[in-house]
């Protein structure tokens, strides 16, 4: 994250950028837009493929890949449209590891109801 | 000073030759009556290789608009001329330009807006363009149409200001009328603008920025303030442009063009061309002893309030003449009346007989004798103490 590049959200009208124009290039990456999200993806690990479709198809680059592999959502920018939930090819056999149902590898859930069991 | 060649040209042909002297980088326009005859003779200048501009011949006023902010955010200097519904279709791309800081200068020559269809002046179009952040200049003639071209341009492209500028004249009047026209030397007008290096520009690659860009709820409101600041501060900035430009042009530049208002216990105040029929008329009466006067503000946008209050306050009446009128404001009154009154009430000026009179919209003629019943009026509001109707008509079928 680069917190020095994004937007300050500290400054005063007088030091705001004339014009709104933006003279760091790739600080979207520092502006947090998950808290747009009213709908969470959630992928079952265990019974994802790896096709990589949903990493093709994010629109907002929220699909982390390591080593050639999905590795996890990026919460802080996933705006939680459900284009991967829609794109994801392959339906599973067992329960979904967090919703408990049937259907695809990734699976939407209400933020409102949303628990984190990690936490 | 340097001196001026004269030469008979009506006010459109007046503004193409500064542009032509100017030699912007970039001129975008779509030919509307009767700002046609700029564009069209400054086209024959790009033609003739006169000058080094860029001509882009789009297909409409919103394309007019959108590629002068393009061509002014890559960087180039930026000039451009419309009219009336030409104005109206630039409508959100005017905004645009303002509100990203692109310094473009735009000759309007007023006309009326549609509809009933009608392709005479009034100053319907830029009045309406009044709160969409453009600096606004308005000439009497078409020699201050060219002068007020040449200082909108340095004015636009201060580092300081950072604005659009509409330049604006009188549609056929002004901009057809055949008159004596004052052309600085091309070097002077070419060493006054200077060359223009903008501090951010797209096609500045060592320097990558981004523009127009989302501007959410936490940061719009900021630019908003500081867009508003800027022109709230830029009264000095203009001022010293033109004075500048006075001493160079040798012609007077004032922010409000004042005639008789040292004593005036009447005075009229009225925008562009019709000032010049108003001068006429006082400089009549007062040598009949009459203590009559007219002001004529060049500058419209930033609105020249203290100076307009410091001008008129020890009036015993005065009338404001509004070439527009604001449809739905209290009782139909007119943009430049809504203005000056509420500079007179916030100045605790509130014992000023005002009225307004709106005139001559759809190019209705607006003659001396019409004039003359509005200072007669005025009289008998100041010895009646009666202001009567707020809003009037003048030139109108009764």
């Amino acid at each position: 994250m680069t917190d020095n590049k994004g937007p300050r959200m500290d400054k005063p009208w007088r030091e705001v950028q004339r014009g709104g124009i933006v003279v760091e290039s790739g600080n979207s990456v520092a502006y947090i837009t998950g808290t747009w999200r009213t709908l969470r993806p959630l992928r079952d690990m265990e019974q994802c493929t790896q096709c990589l479709i949903c990493w093709i198809m994010c629109p907002d680059s929220a699909i982390t890949v390591e080593d050639g592999k999905v590795a996890e959502f990026d919460y802080d920018h996933c705006k939680g449209c459900g284009i991967c939930m829609e794109r994801c090819p392959v339906n599973i056999r067992e329960p979904h590891s967090h919703t408990g149902e049937l259907g695809k590898v990734i699976q939407m859930v209400s933020e409102s109801t949303f628990v984190d069991e990690n936490e | 000073m340097v001196a001026s060649q004269f030469m008979p040209l009506d006010g459109a042909n007046a503004v193409s030759q500064a542009m032509r002297q100017i030699n912007p980088d970039v001129v975008a326009a779509y030919p509307i009556t009767p700002q046609t005859a700029v564009v069209q003779n400054f086209s024959q200048y790009v033609a003739d290789g006169i000058v080094d501009t860029e001509f882009v011949p789009v297909e409409s006023e919103h394309a007019a608009m959108s590629a002068c902010v393009g061509a002014s955010a890559a960087g180039a200097r930026v000039m451009t001329a419309t009219s009336a519904n030409g104005l109206a279709l630039m409508w959100e791309v005017l905004y645009i330009a303002s509100g990203l800081r692109l310094p473009i200068v735009m000759t309007v020559v007023n006309r009326a807006l549609s509809s009933p269809l009608n392709i005479h002046c009034d100053h319907s179009d830029s009045m309406g363009a009044r709160d969409s952040g453009w600096l606004q200049f308005y000439a009497e003639s078409g020699q201050e149409a060219y002068d007020n071209t040449i200082k909108s341009l340095r004015i636009a492209e201060s580092k300081d200001l950072l604005l659009p500028v509409m330049s604006c004249q009188d549609g056929f009047i002004t901009g057809h009328g055949v008159e004596r026209v004052g052309l600085l030397p091309d070097e002077a007008v070419r060493e006054f603008v200077g060359s223009y290096e903008p501090e951010l520009s797209l096609l500045d690659t060592d320097n990558p920025i981004t523009v127009g860009a989302w501007d959410f709820t936490d940061h719009y409101f900021e630019h908003k303030r500081q867009q508003t600041e800027v022109m709230n501060a830029s009264m000095a900035l203009i001022e010293s442009v033109c004075q500048e430009y006075e001493q160079l042009s040798e012609r007077p530049q004032p922010i409000l063009d004042c005639y008789g208002m040292d004593d005036a216990e009447y005075a009229i105040i009225v925008l562009s061309s019709t000032a010049g029929t108003t001068r006429s008329l006082v400089r009549e009466m007062r040598a009949e002893g009459k203590k009559v006067g007219v002001l004529k503000p060049r500058l419209f946008r930033p609105f020249p309030a203290t100076q307009i209050v410091d001008c008129i306050k020890n009036c015993k009446a005065v009338a404001v003449m509004d070439r527009a009128i604001s449809f739905g404001a209290h009782k139909g009154m007119g943009p430049l009346f809504t203005d000056i009154t509420s500079a007179l009430y916030v100045a605790g000026e509130c014992d000023l007989p005002v009225v307004n009179y709106i005139y001559g919209l759809g190019g209705r003629d607006t003659t001396p004798p019409m004039i003359a019943t509005v200072f007669e009026d005025l009289e008998k509001v100041a010895a009646t103490g009666d202001r009567g109707d707020l809003v009037r008509y003048v030139g109108l079928r009764g």
